[in-house]
């Protein structure tokens, strides 16, 4: 599916990108249009493809993803005149707790995350529940690639080149029921491998749970990654599945996912309990809506220099308004932020 | 002066530190968002700082060595420094000099006001920190510094109201502020200086 991103989110003049940047930029459009010329070449050819984005760390891919990335449908869904978070930067600068708090601490410890083998289970209001491989759970999935922007509730944002499918799909699979009005999702708990779970100290109630409305999870920008900037996740990331919602803030794309269920009520989800007045279920980004504790009308867009502190605007939705804005119509999103 | 080597150590570990951040920061050590992490340390030192601060007359009445409060100055100025620079990041980094946003985030953020309260009073303490002060001041000098056991309880609230998700390291130094306040309820103090005296007085039988 071809989705234009609306004039709307084009970015004003006093965005543009330095020049170093700008530069990489060009690198980045130019070894895209090489890989078009790559994934005409028989498959053999393609463990020469240079990486599509600058000093991309190899990973060790599963037999399953490399099998699908030649058929991946390249920058299905892009950002207009922005420039894409280095590779470094958006693998080594992570909220992700079960790892520790700081953001370094998830680049650092994730490498005990064991994602292979894995399984996710679907449950609840569904007709077709049970646990499956994750190479079965992906068997029906072509990945797009969807370089959306990410803004994270402590007012940071990067661009990331992501590798998905959209949970539309996945619920075209699962078959929810007519009383199906939510879908939650949780993350692995195993506090041996993920030492944020094993501190004594920590307000979270692990396993950590997201959710959606159904017809959120639904919206076509919607997705759930397997991969990012051409490879698969790395551990700190979410490896090996988690959730995409770009006009969400960071903390309801839920990491290394292991169970999906369809509720009918509201799920509980991890932020909201720790502070509903902080975080709500929706967390739509909303420049209008401040964070108790700071505003959500900047943001720091990463990398931000120590002489120029790259502070831009906060967009409602952050930017992809049009395609998701009605779903909202009629609801207080001042008091359902 | 006394001490003249061991202050020069105390004077230079604390204007290296900082000076060591700003390198890291210089050759992109500290990741993709510096000013944050700048502003985070220099708060994480300012606080760091009071606490070592408070913990030198405690440790001159255990140790009865009085080079401990020769630094004790110098300390909570330092602390003073560290945290104007930590305000001046934020100001930079997080807010881009952006006036009508502080104001109204001074109005709206419990933990900024707070934050800023504790400002207001280290500076206080920095200003009245000279000889000239003290003269003037006299005995309400002294009552006027005990103003620094309040700043350091507005610090720890600031750092809670920050902590997101995992207690662990505020405890930490929740718990040391905790110790260096119980030493100064007098009944605690004077026996710590008792028994001082009296292991001393065992030193000198033996």
């Amino acid at each position: 599916m071809l989705i234009k991103i609306p004039s709307t989110s084009d970015c004003k003049e006093s965005d543009v990108t330095p020049e170093s940047l700008y530069l990489s930029r060009r690198a980045l459009l130019g070894s895209s249009l090489a890989g078009l010329a790559v994934s005409a070449m028989p498959r053999w050819a393609q463990a020469e493809e240079a990486s599509r984005y600058a000093d991309v760390e190899a990973g060790a891919a599963p037999d399953w993803f490399k099998g699908k990335l030649p058929a991946t449908k390249w920058q299905a869904v892009t950002v207009k005149d922005e420039t894409i978070t280095p590779f470094k930067d958006a693998t080594h600068y992570n909220n992700f707790y079960e790892f520790g708090t700081d953001k370094g601490d998830p680049a650092q410890n994730a490498g005990s995350l064991k994602t292979e083998p894995w399984s996710v289970v679907i449950d609840g209001e569904v007709g077709k529940p049970g646990r499956y491989a994750l190479e079965d759970f992906m068997k029906p999935y072509q990945l797009e690639e969807r370089i959306y922007r990410l803004r994270c509730v402590e007012a940071w944002s990067m661009v990331i080149p992501w590798l998905g499918f959209p949970i539309s799909e996945l619920l075209k699979q699962v078959e929810p029921t007519a009383n199906a009005k939510y879908i939650r999702f949780e993350t692995l708990q195993d506090p041996k491998t993920m030492p944020g779970q094993r501190s004594g100290f920590a307000l979270i109630d692990w396993p950590y749970v997201e959710g959606l409305r159904l017809d959120e999870a639904m919206n076509p920008l919607a997705i759930l990654a397997v991969g990012m900037y051409g490879r698969e996740l790395p551990n700190q990331n979410g490896a090996p599945l988690r959730l995409v919602v770009p006009w969400k803030y960071g903390f309801k794309s839920v990491k290394s996912i292991v169970r999906i269920s369809l509720t009918s009520d509201q799920p509980k989800t991890t932020w909201q309990s720790i502070a509903a007045n902080e975080y709500g279920f929706y967390a739509n980004v909303n420049p209008t809506v401040d964070h108790p504790r700071w505003t959500q009308a900047h943001e720091r867009r990463l990398p931000s220099g120590l002489f120029s502190p790259n502070i831009r605007q906060t967009e409602m939705f952050n930017g992809y308004g049009e395609q998701v804005a009605s779903l909202y119509t009629g609801l207080d999103l001042r008091k359902n932020y | 002066m006394r001490f003249i080597y061991w202050r020069l150590s105390v004077f230079a570990a604390a204007a290296l530190v900082p000076m060591y951040w700003l390198y890291q920061a210089w050759i992109f050590a500290l990741g993709p968002d510096p000013g944050k992490v700048l502003v985070d340390r220099l708060g994480l030192g300012t606080l760091t700082l009071l606490l070592i601060t408070l913990a030198m007359t405690p440790l001159q009445r255990t140790t009865r060595w009085p080079g401990w409060i020769a630094v004790r100055r110098q300390l909570g100025l330092w602390c003073f420094a560290y945290v104007s620079l930590h305000m001046l990041g934020y100001g930079f980094f997080i807010l881009g000099f952006d006036w009508a946003q502080l104001g109204e985030e001074l109005v709206k953020r419990p933990y900024i006001i707070v934050g800023a309260l504790g400002f207001l009073g280290l500076m206080a303490l920095a200003v009245t920190s000279n000889r000239y002060s003290q003269r003037r001041l006299g005995r309400r000098w002294k009552k006027l510094h005990r103003l620094s056991y309040l700043i350091l309880g507005l610090g720890l609230l600031h750092m809670l109201w920050i902590v997101r998700a995992d207690l662990k390291e505020w405890a930490i130094y929740a718990a040391i502020g905790v110790l260096l306040l119980t030493l100064r309820i007098p009944a605690i103090a004077r026996r710590i200086q008792r028994g001082q005296t009296g292991r001393s007085t065992i030193v000198t039988k033996v």
